[in-house]
């Protein structure tokens, strides 16, 4: 075997500086019988990457459902699936790309948009949705504005050229993104159940063929890279960012569509973290085939690039595809009229091997199986995170009224719009529920009455605070943002972001928050059918330590409307009377309220009952579907005054409201977080109350629709448009816009 | 041969990254900065060995192409 | 009335016009590929919004010189009707079928919202289900939709009648100053102009996408129905 190595032997000191422990390289020794050549070097430790593996979280991830009568393909596929009706399926996932987020926020995020889009449509689904969940540092933090600002445009930039609208998702700040931001994105797409393409390459010697961009030496080590934490280091990484295309992915997109319209397809799959090698040993790997690729076909974008670098190359916007052999001129007639390479760069083998050819020699050549089969796999150890104290007793220093206003001008609560703004919510012409309309987006599937729900959700103080109730409450909260639409919650998708999995304080965060949300998506039949983890999400401190982001396990659920006509959504209607679902504690740990009132982020996040979670969302969903309410929202982060202020603000009329419940002080009525619960605006409270009280839903009414603004149980009012002034101030003020 | 293309928006007409780079500029503490306009290179490798011949077929790439006249103006150079 | 859709790479809001003709015609458009060089019997084409040719270089400079622009120059010489949206009213100018461009918008960032439009006349296929002075609402989502031209263009579009629609309040005043009202900042507050045989129209907002009250109302409905009305055979 020859080798271009150029200068560094390859030993287990490059081996280590490619990401891999001396443990790991002594496998690939074993496994190869001989020292690896460089490309194969390459391989293994992408392969045995974080990214790639998951050998710290695969243990975990294996605890969570997966399974219901509708969920087509779980994990393991480039997406989830599930069926929606009519033959049509939805396939779905979220996938982080933090660090890239933070070297280049433009190409960061819109490289991430274009990846996740690829998963979607490479398993034959039209995109129909785009949302993406955000966390960034604090807004007094000198670098938040450009991160935001790069982050944002480059969602936008992506996202609008390719004409897929982003609909939703959530943004907060926090001090612990400083150095670290999360950028968590999210498509969403459409396919005929009996047109799904899934990535197991069959049939020996059938051609793989190379389709979209050209290969140039971006983002090499981007999955190695994505792996490692952050330091100083990260900015001078900057060159191995790659840049995305949104025009060429549209491209792509319609090709492939095209193309899997015809039978010429046996498996695709998007090349995305490692590129061609993820790619081809992954689709090899799971048809149980071997792969044999000749390099010298591969559409090249720079001249003199090493087989090394070719394999990989995380160029944007290619994909591999094995084509049925007398189907290939056929599909390279569709690429070709899209004006996109098109290369036949290799074919299938029964040697189990991936063989990579380059200038006459053999670069690579890797059994497949043990490649797969001993990938590293952890179990790391973990220490429990101490129980936060109780809060104790807590005075309201400012009252209501003051509250409220700090409240809805925070960061965390503050009006989205100026970043929404800058999405194309519309294009497609099918969305019905656009930002901020609804507690989750509504779009229309194309040509029937059916509707889909999308939300994506998850509070990252909660699951600092006790990540199995936050793990459970991101998914709860989920799934009541689309009950509250109307909707039936299907599944979910998740994106686990952690710190390093090396602190066992991490690792038990890790592990407590998967227990979380396996608890809560059994309890509510909300199974997991695709995600992404991220780990390693540390920043260094100025003393040198380095500190881990808040717990992150952002889910993304989806929800399907038989009839999309019945969507509700938030904005307060002209008249009604407004009733408080679910019962109310107070609890004020680790909410909005103390953390903005009092500068102070304790105590334990509310507690979640999960059976009481159902019963009153299965209510709320039912009464819904009667036609008996006419607004809902549900009551999260800020508590029901919060809640209301936003109905109020974008709806027609304020409200007027009674006595808060006895017993309880006023500001933990009203501010408390207390979790399972929903704010309706119903004709007819009368009636709505004493369903409830049959259906065994505890109910409260809270007052009248009417008026201009808030009016509070003491007269006092808030006008409608104070409440926006101060909503809408924050962003443009962060963004000096 | 290589010939470059500058294009920029026609005086008068309201540059806004321009004017936005201006403000930036100023912000960092850079003093003495008047209007700031911002343009586009494009560098064209020709099939030419004649630099008149070469700058005239980049001249109606340009008036074709390359600039809008409505809203701005070219300069061709031959660079190599 | 028969219309035809024009694709090219990067366009994107094909299907929302689509949708938007089949409502009022009760057909399907019929789709055209960039780099046909003949067009059917049509009533009415339609360059609709997206990215063509990623908008690399000017939006829409280099979708003006596809293959597909020659029969268009010819079907509009012929009197032809037609209408750009989005990208295609940048199209329709890069080709000089219609006069002035669209700049980057003036705060810099794409812009996604709802406008007003006031219709500045009623008498034109485009607009004659509107009374003119009346507002409608629709979408916008664009980077350059900024219009321009020099003061004597200005002046002779003002003269001939040959503004659309202009950019106002939902009460119909027009504040070209106002970056609520005329978010991109374009010159006089134009939201979309016509030619002078007043067969071919530009604009910026969407009114293909509030064709369906389910997706927030039906105000660009009358757009279509005019059109509908005005070249039914």
């Amino acid at each position: 075997m020859s080798s271009a190595t150029g200068q560094k032997p390859v030993d287990e000191a490059l081996a280590r500086e490619f990401g891999l422990t001396a443990e790991e390289y002594g496998n690939v020794l074993s496994i190869m019988g001989r020292a690896p050549s460089l490309t194969e070097l390459g391989i293994f430790s992408v392969m045995w990457s974080e990214h790639c593996s998951y050998k710290s979280s695969r243990v975990w991830l294996r605890t969570l459902p997966t399974t219901a009568p509708w969920v087509i393909h779980g994990p393991g596929e480039n997406a989830g699936v599930v069926d929606i009706g009519q033959g049509l399926a939805a396939i779905f996932k979220m996938e982080s790309h933090n660090h890239p987020s933070f070297i280049e926020p433009y190409q960061g995020a819109a490289t991430g948009v274009g990846g996740i889009l690829r998963d979607v449509f490479t398993m034959g689904a039209r995109p129909v949705a785009n949302l993406n969940a955000l966390r960034f540092g604090s807004p007094e933090n000198p670098q938040t504005r450009r991160i935001v600002d790069g982050v944002v445009r480059g969602i936008g930039g992506y996202g609008n050229c390719v004409g897929v609208p982003t609909v939703g998702g959530e943004i907060n700040f926090h001090p612990a993104y400083d150095g670290n931001p999360l950028v968590n994105a999210m498509t969403v797409g459409i396919a005929r159940q009996d047109r799904i393409f899934l990535s197991a390459a069959a049939g020996i010697g059938n051609p793989v063929v190379y389709v979209g961009s050209k290969t140039g030496r971006d983002g090499i080590h981007g999955a190695t890279m994505s792996s490692s934490e952050f330091d100083e280091d990260a900015l001078a990484k900057r060159p191995t960012v790659q840049v995305g295309d949104p025009f060429v992915e549209k491209l792509l997109i319609e090709a492939c569509l095209e193309l899997m319209a015809t039978d010429a397809i046996v498996a695709i799959q998007d090349m995305g973290a490692a590129g061609l090698t993820s790619s081809s040993v992954e689709m090899a790997g799971k048809g149980g085939v071997g792969i044999d690729l000749d390099l010298d076909a591969v559409p090249q974008r720079e001249r003199g690039m090493t087989a090394y670098e070719m394999m990989l190359s995380e160029s944007q916007e290619r994909m591999l595809i094995v084509v049925h052999p007398d189907r290939t001129e056929l599909a390279r007639a569709i690429f070709e009229k899209w004006e996109l390479d098109f290369a036949i760069i290799g074919h299938l083998t029964d040697t189990g091997h991936i063989v990579v050819r380059h200038q006459g020699r053999v670069e690579a050549d890797i059994p497949l199986d043990p490649l797969a089969d001993q990938a590293p796999l952890y179990r790391r150890p973990t220490a429990p995170s101490p129980a936060p104290a109780p809060l104790g007793p807590i005075t309201d220093p400012v009252g209501i009224e003051q509250a409220l206003v700090r409240l809805i001008g925070c960061p965390d609560l503050a009006s989205r719009a100026w970043v929404w703004n800058q999405y194309d919510s519309t294009v497609g012409g099918q969305t019905v529920k656009r930002p901020g309309a609804a507690d989750a987006a509504i779009v229309k599937v194309e040509g029937t009455s059916l509707g889909l729900a999308l939300t994506t959700d998850c509070t990252p103080r909660y699951c600092r605070a006790d990540a199995r109730q936050g793990g459970a409450q991101a998914v709860a909260e989920a799934w009541r943002n689309i009950v509250a639409t109307g909707a039936r919650p299907l599944a979910v998708t998740d994106n686990l972001n952690f710190g390093s999995p090396e602190k066992p304080e991490v690792m038990g965060q890790f592990v407590a928050a998967i227990e979380g949300m396996g608890e809560a998506c059994r309890a509510l039949d909300f199974p997991v059918v695709s995600g992404n983890v991220s780990l390693y999400n540390e920043t260094r401190a100025p003393d040198g330590s380095s500190v881990s982001i808040l717990p992150t396990p952002a889910i993304g659920g989806l929800g399907v409307l038989d009839d999309v006509n019945r969507a509700i959504g938030l904005a307060m209607p002209a008249e009604g009377t407004l009733v408080l679902v679910g019962a109310t504690r107070g609890e004020l740990g680790q909410s909005l309220w103390l953390r903005e009132i009092h500068g102070r982020e304790d105590g334990a996040p509310p507690t979640i009952d999960l059976a009481a979670e159902r019963r009153n969302g299965d209510f709320v969903r039912q009464q819904i579907e009667a036609g008996r309410v006419l607004a809902c929202h549900d009551v999260s982060d800020g508590g029901i005054l919060v809640a209301l202020a936003e109905m109020a603000m974008v709806g027609e009329a304020g409200c007027i409201l009674s006595a808060p419940q006895s017993g309880m002080r006023p500001e933990a009525f009203w501010f408390g977080e207390d979790q399972s619960r929903y704010v309706v605006a119903v004709r007819d409270a009368e009636a709505f109350t004493l369903a409830a009280s049959s259906a065994g839903v505890e109910t409260r009414v809270l007052g009248q629709v009417g008026g201009d603004g808030l009016t509070l149980p003491s007269g006092a009012t808030i006008s409608k448009a104070r409440m926006k002034a101060v909503n809408s101030a924050f962003f443009p003020a962060l963004m000096d816009d | 041969m290589k010939v470059r293309v500058t294009v920029m928006l026609k005086d008068g007409v309201l540059d806004p990254q321009g004017k936005a780079v201006g403000h930036a500029l100023h912000v960092l503490g850079f003093g003495g900065v008047g209007e700031v306009r911002i343009g586009r290179v494009i560098e064209l490798e020709l099939d030419e060995t004649d630099p008149a011949a070469a700058r005239e077929k980049a001249d109606a790439m340009a008036r074709g192409l390359l600039a809008n006249l409505v809203i701005e103006d070219f300069v061709t150079e031959v660079v190599a | 009335m028969k219309a035809g859709i024009v694709v090219f790479p990067g366009t994107n809001r094909e299907r929302d016009m689509a949708i938007a003709l089949r409502v009022v015609t009760g057909r399907e458009p019929v789709m055209i590929w960039h780099a046909e060089t003949d067009l059917p019997d049509l009533d009415l084409v339609v360059l609709p919004g997206g990215f063509s040719y990623g908008d690399y270089l000017r939006c829409g400079a280099m979708a003006a010189h596809a293959p597909i622009m020659a029969p268009i120059r010819r079907f509009a010489e012929a009197g032809g009707h037609i209408l750009g949206v989005c990208n295609g009213f940048q199209i329709l100018t890069e080709a000089g079928l219609l006069p002035g461009a669209l700049l980057r918008n003036g705060a810099l960032r794409f812009l996604s919202q709802d406008c007003h439009l006031r219709v500045e006349r009623s008498d034109t296929p485009f607009t004659r289900r509107w009374n003119a002075g009346d507002v409608f609402r629709a979408p916008l989502a664009h980077g350059d939709g900024n219009y321009i031209a020099d003061d004597a263009t200005i002046r002779d579009l003002e003269d001939s009648g040959r503004i659309a629609f202009r950019y106002a309040r939902p009460d119909g005043r027009v504040d070209e100053g106002d970056r609520q009202t005329n978010p991109n900042g374009s010159v006089k507050a134009i939201a979309g102009v016509l030619s002078a045989n007043l067969r071919i129209c530009g604009m910026m907002p969407h009114p293909e996408d509030l064709v369906d009250p389910l997706m927030g109302g039906e105000d660009g409905k009358p757009l279509f129905e005019g059109l509908v009305e005005a070249l039914v055979r």
